[in-house]
């Protein structure tokens, strides 16, 4: 009797511990990704309909943002600031993936993005896919999508905003968040390229999960 | 903050554009004064396009903007936009009441005007024409100035403010 109650009392202090140091890591990286399963297997189409999955992705890091092109503001502003951070980096962005999903597959034609695409760096890719697809895949990454609707039936789409950052093994590292700028969103993506090499007049980041106005780091010397 | 911040950068910047005729535009109908709509330039196969400007009512009754139209636009809807917790939500947000005295800003990142269905590809430096339709004041015809898709403020109104050290319409909030 007494061994197995020193028993209970261990697994419940055990458990608790447990709970206790989930909570001190959630609530210390507030991040709604850092702590959790973000990512992982999905299958989707590019604009050939070609079938692109997470192995594809792998051995690269990856960018990924999640938009649609009937998105009037966030989306083309992050495209457009991931586009001349590449611009910035010059061959060494040929070292991700920079990835857009598509989270309105019934508007989003391959032809739309298509053009929508043209406008940004060419090395942006577009992942598309059937509703069940895409809702797979913004499930997997944890990237809040809901369909709300507007005037005369139309609709919108309540977006994550984030560009999400993974290693080559497809390991979520870090994020850019909206509202940070252009500085961030180079230094960002240089760190994410070259974590360890340190590139003058290029900015880089000690720390992918810094936030808007935080930025760890520096221009390398 | 960033929104406030926004804001307020472009209400001191249509200050500042105030004296200058290429910087600025503005309408009168009635009580009202309109300043500055103006539009981002969209990608390519992009179906919406946003219409930015501010309103002040000089007058002593409160009015109402209840829609207008775009030459480029099948619609033309009144929303407002928030990023909450990085999830960027929109909904409905017309008509608005001005109320005596007020200033009424539409400006990226909150309350706009949506283009819906754009017949055409709004590019920096275009012009479109449209109508802002009012309760009282009635319909009124403006023009909305097309800046950079990057543009967070009006040109002109964004040159008094550096930010981050890069050219006016490269940054974005």
């Amino acid at each position: 009797m007494i061994p197995r109650s020193v028993n209970l009392f261990l697994l419940g202090f055990a458990v608790f511990a447990m709970l206790a140091g989930v909570t001190i890591l959630v609530v210390q990286q507030w991040s709604p990704y850092r702590s959790f399963g973000v990512g992982g297997s999905f299958v989707m189409s590019d604009l050939e309909g070609r079938t692109v999955t997470d192995r594809d992705l792998l051995g690269r890091p990856t960018a990924i943002f999640f938009g649609f092109t009937f998105c009037p503001d966030v989306c083309p502003t992050t495209m457009l600031s991931l586009t001349s951070a590449m611009k910035k980096m010059g061959t060494v962005a040929d070292k991700l993936n920079v990835v857009f999903v598509s989270v309105d597959p019934e508007r989003d034609t391959p032809e739309a993005l298509k053009q929508y695409l043209a406008f940004f760096d060419p090395r942006i890719r577009a992942l598309t896919g059937t509703p069940r697809q895409v809702a797979n895949m913004a499930s997997a990454y944890r990237a809040y999508v809901r369909r709300s609707e507007t005037e005369d039936e139309g609709y919108t789409i309540d977006h994550e905003t984030s560009v999400m950052l993974f290693n080559s093994k497809g390991r979520i590292i870090g994020q850019i968040f909206h509202g940070e700028d252009e500085n961030a969103f180079l230094a960002k993506l240089n760190t994410l390229a070259e974590p360890n090499v340190c590139r003058p007049g290029l900015p880089t980041t000690s720390n992918l999960w810094s936030s808007a106005g935080e930025l760890a780091g520096g221009a390398c010397r | 903050m960033l929104n406030t911040i926004s804001r307020s950068l472009i209400i001191t910047a249509a200050l500042f554009g105030m004296g200058s005729v290429a910087s600025s535009h503005e309408y009168k109908a009635g009580d009202l004064t309109i300043q500055h709509p103006w539009s981002r330039a969209t990608p390519p196969g992009a179906k919406v396009g946003g219409g930015y400007l501010t309103i002040t009512n000089n007058g002593s009754s409160a009015d109402r903007l209840v829609g207008g139209s775009a030459e480029i636009s099948t619609r033309f809807e009144i929303h407002d936009m928030a990023v909450e917790n990085g999830i960027m939500k929109m909904r409905p947000a017309g008509p608005i009441e001005i109320t005596p005295g007020a200033t009424l800003s539409l400006a990226p990142g909150g309350k706009h005007i949506m283009m819906v269905g754009l017949t055409q590809t709004p590019k920096e430096g275009d012009t479109i024409a449209g109508t802002l339709v009012f309760e009282k004041a009635g319909t009124v015809k403006v023009e909305f100035k097309v800046e950079a898709l990057g543009a967070s403020a009006p040109a002109g109104a964004a040159a008094p403010v550096p930010a981050h050290g890069e050219a006016a319409g490269s940054h974005h909030h």
